[in-house]
Formats: C-alpha cells, structure tokens, sequence
C-alpha cells in the first residue's frame, strides 16, 4: 500500500519536474514555432545562478546564507536567463522566423557555445549548491511514506509557474498581445501590435522560465555544463505529446508520461520503463499527430 | 507563419527522431545481456594468443628500421612529443579534464628536472570531444601526422577500445589511466588504472567479511564497464552462497532516481553495489537522502565516485558512504603529500586530487623510467624496458607486470567525511598482482 502510494508520489513528482522543464518550451517552441534546442543551456543558466548566489549569500551572510538565497536564486535565474534569451532573440532567432529547421540548428549551436562558456568560467567538474535546510527532510505521511520537502516545493513551484503563465497570457494585456501575434501575425501588426518587441518578451519569458526550472531542479539533480542535455529531450517530448501550443495539453502530456514513467519503470528496469513510453507517445503521435490537446487549424 | 505544415512536419521528424532512440535504447536493453558473455570470449581468444607470440616476432624485425626513424627526428629537434588524448569538451570532460591536468604537470615537473634524456617533453594536446570515432581520428592523427613517441589518454571503456585497433594497427603506444572492467590486455596498451581483481572484487570481499552485508543490490549504468563488474560480481556473491536482491541498469545520465529507490528498499536489500557513471551520481546520492536513507540504513559502495565526484554531489549527501580505489588524497606517505601540495599549488587551493589523477601522474613518469631505462623512446625498447619498471606513487609502490602490462595496486576501502574526502578503513596492505582475465579466481571460470 504504501510502496503504490509512494510511486504514485514519485510519478507525481517527476511529472511536476517535467512540467517545469517543458514549461518554458511551450513558450519558444510551442507559441514561436522555434526549435529551442538551447533550452537545456538556458537551464543550466538558471542552475548557475543559484551556485552563484549560494556563493554569494555564504560569504556575505555567512552560514545562515544558506537558508536565504534559493528564492532569490529562482528570480534572479528569471531574470538572467530571460535576458540572456532576450538577446539571442534580437541577435539570432529575429532572423529565423518560419524557418524552424533553421532554428533547430542556429540553437544547437548557442547550445554548445553556452556549454563550452560554463566549462571554461566554472570549469568541467559538476558544482555544488547547498539546498536550504528548510528543504531538507520530508513530510512523513505514514510510516514508510516518505514525502521528500525538496520534491513538495518542485510540485508547488510548477504549479506556481503555470497559474503565473496563465494569468499573464489570459489576462494581462501583455499576455493578449502575445497571443494575438502568435495566432495571427499580420492582423495583430495591422491592429497596431508592435511585433518585434511582443516576440522578443515572448522568447525572454520561455527563457527565464527555463532558467527557473534549471535552479529548481539544483536541489534534486546534478549542476555542471551538460546538465541541459539531460532535460532537453524531454522537454520536446512533453510538448510535442501535449499538442505543440496548448498549455493544456503540456500539463496532461507532462503528468502523463511522469505516472507512466514511473509504472513502466517499477514494473520492468529503468531502460526499458523509458522504452516503453517512448513507443506509446510514437503510436499516440501517429493516431493523433497533433498531440493530447489539438490546436483546430483550417 | 505558425503553418500547420511545419508543425506537422517537425511531429514526423520527432517522431522519428524518437523513435531511432527508442530502438538504439531497447537494442541496448535487450543486447546488454546478450552482448556481454560475448565479450568475454571474443577478447579473450584474440589477445592471449597474440599478447605473447605476436609481440616477440613484431619486436625482433621492426625494432632496427623503426628505431632510426622515430629516435632520429626526435633527437636532432632537440624534444620529444607525447600525445595526451582526453575529451576537453562534451560530457566526459567532467572527469577528464582533471586527468589532463594531472599528466601536465607531470611532464613540466620531468621538464623542470632537465628533461628526458637531455631533451624537451612537449605534449601535443587533442580534444576527443566525448565522441568515441573522435578519439580514433585523434590517436590516428597523433600517430601518423604528429609523430608522437607515446599517447597518455582515453577514459571511458568505449573510447578506448575506439583507439585499440588505431594502436595496434599503427603500431603506438597507449598509456591509459582509468580503472576498468578488464578483459583486455594489448600489446599497445599499458594500464595504469586497477583491473577488477584490484577494486571490485575486494569491495565485495570486504562488504561480505567486514560489512556482513548479505543483500546487495546492483545498480549501475548501461553500458560496459557496469554490465561486466556486475557480472564478475554475481559470480562471485554466487561464490559465496548468495545471489543479488536486484540488479538495475538506467541510461547515462539519467536524473531521476525516485523509483530505483522505491525499488531498492521495496527488495529489502542492507547494501547497493553502486556502478553508476558521471552525473547520474548526483542525482541519486541527493534523491537517497531525500527518501531518509543514511549510510547506516542502507549503505552503498560506489566504484566510480571520487573526491572529484563528490564535490559536485555534495559532501553531505554522502557522508558514511563507502567508495573503493586504489588511492585517495587522504592516503599517507610522503610521496602524496609532495603531490597533493604540486597539485594544489600549480592549479588552486580548491582543486583535489583522486584515484585517477594519480593514475594519470604516476604513469606519465613510468613512462619516463623506461625511456631512460631503454635510453630510447623507440616504441619497442619502452615496451621492454616498462615490463616490471617500479615507481614508488603517491598510492604506495606500483610495479607494471611483465605480462599483461596492468600495475600492481594496492586495493583501498574509503569511508566519505564532511569535509568531501575519504578515510581508509581497508586496505589489501600490499600490491596485488593483475588478473585481468581472473585466470587464478576458480569462481570466475565461467565468465
């Protein structure tokens, strides 16, 4: 009983984990059309942020630093990664609009610059953070289920996330404007929508989103320069599952596979668990290729 | 500009995209049982026979022409170039980096002593970038356009069995630093790094003798080197009258460990022989503490986890913790204090050195011993003059073995600190012999 509970957590979780991880590509890829394949360095952005400011806190606070910095640490990766995403929007990705095997490779490409920036500025070696101590330990429901506290906060940040991204692209004019542009770009710009500065907010936020996942995800999961590869394709894999564009879709895609991988995991080995759900999202694309929510087109 | 059409099209390539993973995962799933008895046999045939006749008749012809043609231009230059071959870039150089290093300052350090044989070492330094051909078009291009006297390279299993056949075919010389799985032993390669006989099966003995461990769980990542140390491990748990609680491979770099360890405590195992490779590690030593599980109620024995490793996953996720190696920057004597102080000195108070970086170090001058030994760096006369060299190492002394060219090392038990380094609480005490067939373990025939 308390083994199904636990991995029901567990699926739970890593489905909270990979909600976050693709939350920020439901921006670039799903509303851009843009083949983000540096939104794993992004990540690693946002995870550097938090090493640096762990750093920092230690040395100007002292040990109590170690409990201050991680909030923080997820704004600032906000900030940092949704600028640096900023200027590679201007710089880059402005150019590559509607060619997305273009951007495919164009990001790539940044990707591995980013990788190499990190191996040279923190070295090869993974970093260490350490987690607040109001992170550590779990919430015992029952004796033998165990509820990780860094696990919670990674469940309670998607949903933060998701419920921010809502309301912004809902009911904010900003937000509006947004999706009026990725809807329909030339009767957005005849309305008067300047849409150069709606894509480049738009590419902004999907970064700093992808920054915020990368710090959330230092208190489970390792920090050094290759840290996005891990997470990259199954960002694509949510969001394509989801039906690219659909923030719905994302959420379902993303519990989804998470309860999956878990099941198929517990009941066979790692490897083939993570096979298993690759051949159903295969044969699910192929019967509905637009994925889990499908954006109606004519 | 949100076309339907591209979308489609990009779902059609993910989908195949993915589904090439998919295939390569399962082939991986399915062949890793089937693949690995095939290992042991293939290698096995084709090096013993040839390790032995292959190498007398080889050296006897070419030693007089080759020696004029690679001494010479060396000589005359007034240096001698070596070859150090790591990935520099890609997801490796998280280990290999350090390694480079470590044979860095070995060469300066031989440099600053006035060189080799009145002669310049000067290293040429190539990036095998994480990518296995990469490594063999590197040892290629050392080898034929560079001219190097000897490679110091390689980390992985698969890169260097990518290079063996560049070796052997071009006739160079590797020196390689890494322990490994064994099952190997070419002419071409001299392995500074532990075989199995020298870490994995003295862990084992000593979880069983000293731990009076009787359940282990086996996980580990899915490729060679844990596939085959398991292997070697089941037989000898079989050995003693026991066999695995669970045994579980995940794909490198793997971040999400919450369900092996549902299933380890669901097995009720008292011990995890832990074969995992890279980052992999820090992801399940966090998530373990994260689940409440200490060293005291489940204790795990890493292979692959050293002081370089554990600065990344964070001294307090592992404390009490056990590793095995054949070194730690603990380990006490005077030669490692001198090394652990160039080391620091040369690179940062905040660097560390670890097994392989000693690995690294020492072999760089071993090889220097039997280039003066042979008064020659002509391939064959090192290769002779390196057979039963010693070299008093910062891990204690270190003895190549005439036979398959593997060191004499001493096994080391280290329990993790606070402070991120290692505390002995085993040794083997003296060198042991490399086995790295396992030819004198009567358990391991059938391997």
């Amino acid at each position: 009983m308390t083994l199904v509970l636990t991995q029901l957590f567990n699926g739970l979780s890593l489905g909270s984990v990979l909600l976050l991880v693709a939350l920020g590509l439901a921006f670039s890829f799903g509303l851009m059309n843009v083949i983000n394949m540096a939104h794993g360095e992004l990540m690693m952005v946002g995870a550097y942020v938090a090493y640096l400011l762990n750093g920092l806190f230690v040395r100007w606070i002292g040990p109590d630093g170690i409990n201050l910095y991680f909030i923080p640490a997820l704004l600032a990766s906000f900030v940092i990664a949704g600028a640096i995403g900023y200027i590679l929007e201007i710089t880059l990705i402005r150019f590559l609009y509607g060619r997305p095997l273009d951007t495919l490779l164009a990001t790539w490409g940044v990707g591995l610059m980013l990788q190499q920036a990190a191996r040279q500025i923190f070295g090869a070696p993974n970093v260490q953070v350490t987690s607040p101590s109001w992170l550590t330990g779990g919430l015992t429901i029952m004796p033998g289920l165990l509820l990780p506290y860094k696990r919670l906060f990674i469940l309670g940040l998607a949903v933060v996330c998701l419920i921010a991204i809502a309301l912004y692209l809902n009911r904010s004019s900003a937000g509006r404007r947004i999706r009026a542009v990725m809807q329909n770009r030339e009767i957005a710009a005849t309305l008067g929508v300047a849409t150069r500065q709606v894509d480049g907010l738009t590419f902004a936020i999907g970064s700093g989103i992808a920054g915020i996942a990368g710090c959330a995800l230092t208190l489970i999961g390792p920090i050094g320069p290759s840290l996005g590869t891990y997470y990259i394709v199954d960002a694509f894999l949510v969001v394509v599952l989801g039906g690219v564009g659909r923030l719905p879709g994302t959420i379902a895609a993303a519990l989804l596979i998470g309860v999956g991988n878990t099941l198929f995991e517990f009941g066979s080995t790692a490897t083939v668990g993570k096979v298993l759900i690759f051949v159903l999202v295969i044969a699910f694309l192929q019967w509905k290729p637009s994925g889990l929510v499908a954006l109606r087109t004519r | 500009m949100a076309s339907p059409i591209n979308r489609r099209r990009f779902l059609r390539m993910m989908a195949t995209a993915s589904g090439t993973a998919a295939t390569a995962a399962l082939l991986a799933a399915c062949g890793g049982t089937a693949a690995t008895p095939t290992t042991a046999p293939a290698v096995e045939p084709t090096t013993a026979p040839t390790t032995a006749p292959a190498m007398a008749p080889t050296v006897a012809p070419t030693t007089a022409p080759a020696m004029e043609a690679t001494a010479a231009p060396a000589a005359t230059s007034g240096e001698i170039k070596v070859g150090i071959l790591h990935s520099l870039s890609g997801t490796m150089s998280i280990s290999e980096v350090s390694v480079k290093d470590a044979e860095i300052m070995a060469i300066d350090e031989i440099n600053a002593a006035g060189g080799l044989l009145g002669m310049k070492i000067v290293p040429v330094i190539e990036d095998g970038a994480s990518d296995w051909p990469t490594f063999a078009e590197k040892a290629k291009k050392l080898i034929e356009v560079d001219k190097v006297s000897i490679v110091f390279g390689c980390w992985t299993s698969a890169s260097r069995k990518a290079v063996l056949p560049v070796f052997e075919s071009l006739n160079g010389l590797l020196y390689y630093p890494v322990q490994y799985e064994g099952l190997e032993a070419s002419p071409n390669i001299f392995y500074a790094g532990a075989t199995t006989n020298q870490q994995i099966i003295p862990a084992v003995e000593y979880l069983l003798t000293e731990s009076k461990k009787t359940k282990f769980y086996l996980l580990g990542s899915d490729y060679v080197f844990p596939r085959t140390a398991n292997k070697i491990i089941k037989a000898k748990l079989k050995d003693a009258g026991l066999t695995e609680v669970g045994e579980e491979y995940t794909p490198l770099g793997a971040t999400e460990y919450s369900t092996v360890i549902s299933k380890i405590q669901a097995s009720g195992a008292d011990v995890v022989f832990n074969t995992l490779n890279g980052d992999s590690n820090v992801a399940f030593f966090k998530q373990l503490k994260d689940a409440g599980l200490t060293s005291e109620s489940l204790l795990t024995l890493s292979v692959s986890v050293a002081e370089e490793e554990i600065r990344g996953i964070g001294p307090e996720n592992m404390v009490g913790h056990l590793t095995a190696w054949n070194y730690y920057q603990s380990t006490i004597n005077p030669e490692n204090t001198k090394f652990v102080a160039a080391y620091k000195a040369k690179y940062g108070e905040q660097r560390v050195t670890d097994d392989p970086i000693e690995a690294a170090y020492v072999m760089v001058y071993l090889w220097a011993e039997a280039v003066k030994k042979a008064n020659s760096v002509e391939l064959n006369a090192v290769r002779t003059a390196a057979k039963g060299l010693t070299y008093q190492a910062p891990e204690g002394l270190v003895t190549f073995d005439g036979e398959n060219q593997h060191l004499y090392k001493t096994a080391r038990i280290g329990k993790a600190q606070p402070d991120g380094m290692f505390e002995e609480v085993w040794t083997s005490g003296a060198p042991i012999k490399p086995d790295p067939f396992l030819k004198t373990y009567a358990w391991a025939k059938d391997l």
